[in-house]
């Protein structure tokens, strides 16, 4: 598949597609790896507000040298800043933001997603992994709009968008979304159905590496 | 008077026994109790059952009390982090036992256990392995799985300021799990940048009132966990 790295979009160009339906007064969480680059790309004249769930609402840049405080991070446990008007607090009120539905958009990244919805995001599933889930199956449950970014097929070339999903669950039913390389695609109630083409890349060209039914745009 | 502050870290951890259930508070190196934490390691307790977000990097302060086999049971959401090495190795071997909690699920489990709610029902993991064998029900149309409120015997957490009630202001983003932490320990053990004079905290300020506070031990410069891993240490 060494051919689908040079067409489409690239990681930064997924997370600035993604970017451009996150609405004006959004509080929004980012999950982990290109999820985390959508906050540069918000477009001019919107403000969005970003949840960390270990704490913080009101999530900036990364801090400058001389300017980091290891008491200051995000859930990836990076070193983060705050914008003036952020909002600290503990874990549980945190989730509670989540789980009470107080958060409009979370973006994730995925092992695989079906063509109903369902998310697997945390485990392979094999039995000599130490098994670890965050905080993602509370987002999945509780955010409003479950969103994920993604390359569309793995590094050995297999789909990621798949008729049911062999690894184990995040959440059933769950995402609204896709962002990946080569197209934007919704969850429809009938299944997968494309929004829109990266540049260069036509139907059968993303339908071939979908593992199930694309619906045309 | 009331004054909850003690002497020295080993004296705050002196009454913890074999088989405890002890709360840790931190997410990361942010807001962990080191120095209660080497303390604790220093007394000697085990068997114990410790709640915490992850399972501690390197080979100092959480890790390192699981390094030295006084841990039996770990109830965590994400035990694998950056430089975590002890905990998969042990748990690879068998030697000890893993509870996997969401991180929401876990927050409020700590929560309900310190309000008095023995359980509750909660959309997530819903149709998840993580939901297998659980009591489930449906409310208004949406399913829902059975989880229990979760209590301990201590919590060790650490905050900026503490006055001699008990009343603690946090830093930033270490407050984490703390404030709840403390609600649901029967002993709850803090240490504290700062000691400062009742009425020096603004009440409206106050993060976790004193009620549930019960020790007190200054640790002014305390100990940074990525700084002691970045150089090697090893606790002992």
């Amino acid at each position: 598949m060494s051919d689908a790295d040079q067409i489409g979009w690239n990681r930064e160009q997924m997370a600035e597609r993604a970017a451009q339906d996150i609405p004006n007064g959004a509080y929004v969480n980012l999950g982990i790896g290109i999820p985390e680059k959508v906050v540069r790309y918000v477009p001019d004249g919107r403000e969005v507000i970003y949840h960390t769930e270990n704490g913080l609402l009101g999530m900036g840049d990364a801090p400058e040298e001389g300017q980091e405080d290891p008491e200051l991070i995000n859930a990836g446990k990076k070193l983060v800043t705050t914008i003036q008007g952020a909002a600290y607090f503990h874990h549980a009120d945190s989730f509670s933001m989540i789980r009470g539905s107080h958060i409009d958009i979370c973006v994730l990244g995925a092992m695989q997603v079906a063509e109903n919805g369902d998310l697997a995001n945390w485990s392979t599933g094999n039995p000599d992994a130490i098994p670890a889930v965050g905080g993602a199956m509370d987002l999945v449950a509780g955010v409003k709009t479950i969103n994920v970014i993604t390359q569309h097929c793995t590094n050995k070339g297999y789909p990621k968008l798949v008729s049911e999903c062999t690894f184990p669950l995040t959440g059933a039913g769950v995402v609204s979304r896709i962002y990946t390389d080569l197209a934007v695609i919704d969850v429809a109630p009938e299944g997968f159905k494309l929004v829109e083409l990266a540049p260069g890349v036509d139907f059968d060209y993303v339908q071939e590496r979908t593992g199930c039914n694309l619906i045309a745009a | 008077m009331i004054n909850k502050k003690v002497n020295s870290v080993h004296d705050a951890v002196a009454n913890i026994k074999d088989g405890a259930t002890v709360m840790i508070g931190g997410f990361g190196e942010a807001g962990s109790p080191i120095e209660l934490i080497h303390a604790l390691i220093d007394h000697g307790a085990k068997g114990l059952t410790v709640v915490n977000n992850n399972t501690g990097s390197g080979h100092v302060g959480l890790a390192a009390l699981i390094e030295n086999k006084r841990v039996a049971k770990m109830i965590c959401s994400f035990p694998r982090t950056a430089n975590s090495t002890v905990f998969p190795e042990l748990y690879k071997k068998g030697e000890l036992e893993l509870e996997l909690v969401p991180q929401g699920t876990l927050a409020e489990r700590i929560r309900a256990g310190g309000a008095g709610v023995p359980a509750f029902y909660t959309a997530t993991s819903v149709g998840t392995s993580l939901a297998d064998g659980k009591e489930m029900r449906n409310i208004d149309g949406r399913d829902y799985v059975l989880e229990y409120g979760l209590k301990a015997d201590f919590a060790l957490i650490k905050c900026l300021k503490a006055d001699r009630y008990g009343n603690l202001v946090y830093n930033k983003t270490a407050r984490n799990f703390a404030p709840i932490m403390a609600m649901a320990a029967d002993t709850t053990i803090v240490q504290t940048k700062q000691f400062v004079e009742a009425g020096d905290i603004d009440p409206e300020a106050v993060v976790t009132p004193g009620i549930f506070v019960d020790q007190i031990i200054t640790v002014a410069n305390p100990l940074l966990e990525s700084e002691l891993v970045n150089a090697g240490e090893v606790y002992p």
